[in-house]
């Protein structure tokens, strides 16, 4: 029930966006999330933004494996 | 090629016997349907929680719900996913098959627009949800305010993460070496209120996303803390979870809802573990409007095991019913109704290792 489904926003109207789920369209609150600009990516949960989604970090996702890959003693 | 790295990484880095608990049930339904839990070395072992809000709801909180919808001129709006959870008494669909007008929303603001088109009804919003759902439903309880709605109530059956991981621990059923924390309530609250579980029980924690690679990463990450000794909470879900949480929805949730005392499936009565409406709102909250008493506790079915799933102390192959009594189209108790429960995510994936 804790789902999250990520999608772009793609145009604001008072606290209401229009988020687009990969070719799926629907109008979502922003009552939680003031701050969302369009272009930004949001996390929806029961038709609400909860959070502005940032960029993948994968450079610490590589940093962890480097850490532990990299270290003979693991291996 | 990231998650196969990973996986060469936990076992160069496992040792010994180590149980992790995923609270999550969206954890739990990605982790079956990957199969991580076939790839893990031996000794590695992933226990689900009590993290599935329908599964935590105990029958006679349903019951009451239900008790409503008989009343002549009564709308109840529900989630789907409660919809099939059979109780002593039936269940909200086989109600409704009754007559009953129960109706299932995606959105806590769809109770807004079936309340302005339903003048003449008394509409009550039965509304579960950890952190996640509750500032959902605390922005439509102000909005409704706002609008003066007089025919819109909310019985909130709301419950919350924090109180029932200090329940699991101090009830020592079930021994932890770390906690892949729930993604998307911390999206909500943030890490703090989690850091007494390092603090007073010197567990590590990670907060941790859904994908595949992200369960991986939070597995890591816990490995590294238990191998280190160190105990403390860290985010592996950098892209959605700030330290802080979203403070616009956490104020939203203080000014709408109070924290009371819950009875929990599986894990009984917590202390401040679940929320009702203000006295502020008191007139939206179904508990005053319709004078309800707290239901008296409804005995679950002889043999369902529910229980001991949501405590981490029992695998859902382990019980009788699993898959003989009890499947996902004629379920038993409500690990197997919910698409987050437990049973439901091992039934359909198939998952029946061991851990």
């Amino acid at each position: 029930m804790c789902l999250g489904i990520p999608g772009k926003v793609l145009s604001i109207k008072d606290d209401v966006a229009e988020v687009d789920f990969g070719g799926v369209r629907r109008h979502v609150s922003l009552l939680l999330c003031p701050e969302v600009k369009v272009g930004d990516y949001v996390l929806v949960h029961v038709g609400f933004a909860i959070t502005k989604l940032e960029e993948e970090e994968a450079q610490e996702t590589l940093r962890l494996l480097e850490e532990y890959l990299g270290r003979e003693e693991f291996d | 090629m990231e998650e196969r790295n990973l996986i060469e990484a936990i076992r160069a880095l496992h040792d010994g016997q180590i149980r992790l608990m995923e609270v999550c049930g969206t954890h739990t339904v990605s982790i079956s349907r990957s199969g991580i839990r076939g790839i893990l070395p031996k000794g590695l072992e992933l226990l689900s929680g009590p993290g599935c809000p329908v599964c935590v709801t105990p029958q006679e909180e349903i019951k009451q719900a239900m008790d409503l919808a008989r009343e002549k001129d009564t709308l109840l709006l529900t989630f789907g996913d409660l919809m099939r959870v059979p109780t002593k008494h039936g269940s909200f669909e086989t109600l409704k098959a009754e007559g009953a007008d129960i109706r299932v929303i995606f959105s806590p603001f769809d109770a807004i627009r079936i309340a302005e088109e339903n003048p003449g009804k008394k509409v009550v919003f039965f509304s579960v949800g950890f952190e996640t759902t509750a500032p959902a439903v605390a922005a439509t309880i102000v909005e409704a305010k706002k609008r003066g709605l007089k025919n819109l109530f909310f019985l909130s059956a709301h419950k919350l993460i924090p109180p029932a991981l200090r329940a699991l621990l101090e009830g020592r059923r079930v021994l932890i070496d770390g906690f892949i924390l729930p993604g998307h309530v911390s999206v909500i609250i943030g890490k703090e209120p989690y850091e007494f579980i390092p603090q007073e029980f010197g567990i590590p924690c990670v907060i941790t996303g859904f994908e595949t690679h992200d369960i991986l990463e939070g597995i890591l990450m816990l490995l590294k803390q238990i191998r280190e000794k160190r105990a403390e909470v860290q985010i592996q879900y950098k892209r959605a979870v700030r330290p802080e949480g979203n403070p616009r929805a956490r104020t939203l949730m203080e000014e709408v809802f109070a924290e009371r005392d819950s009875r929990w499936r599986g894990l009984g009565l917590i202390p401040l573990s679940g929320f009702g409406l203000r006295e502020n709102f008191k007139e939206m909250d179904a508990r005053v409007a319709f004078d309800l008493e707290e239901p008296e506790p409804i005995p679950d079915p002889p043999n369902c095991k529910c229980a001991e799933v949501l405590q981490g102390l029992l695998k859902p192959p382990e019980c009788p019913l699993f898959g003989k009594g009890c499947t996902p189209q004629r379920p038993v108790g409500p690990c197997m109704v919910s698409s987050e429960g437990s049973c439901a995510a091992y039934y359909r994936y198939g998952d029946f290792h061991a851990g």
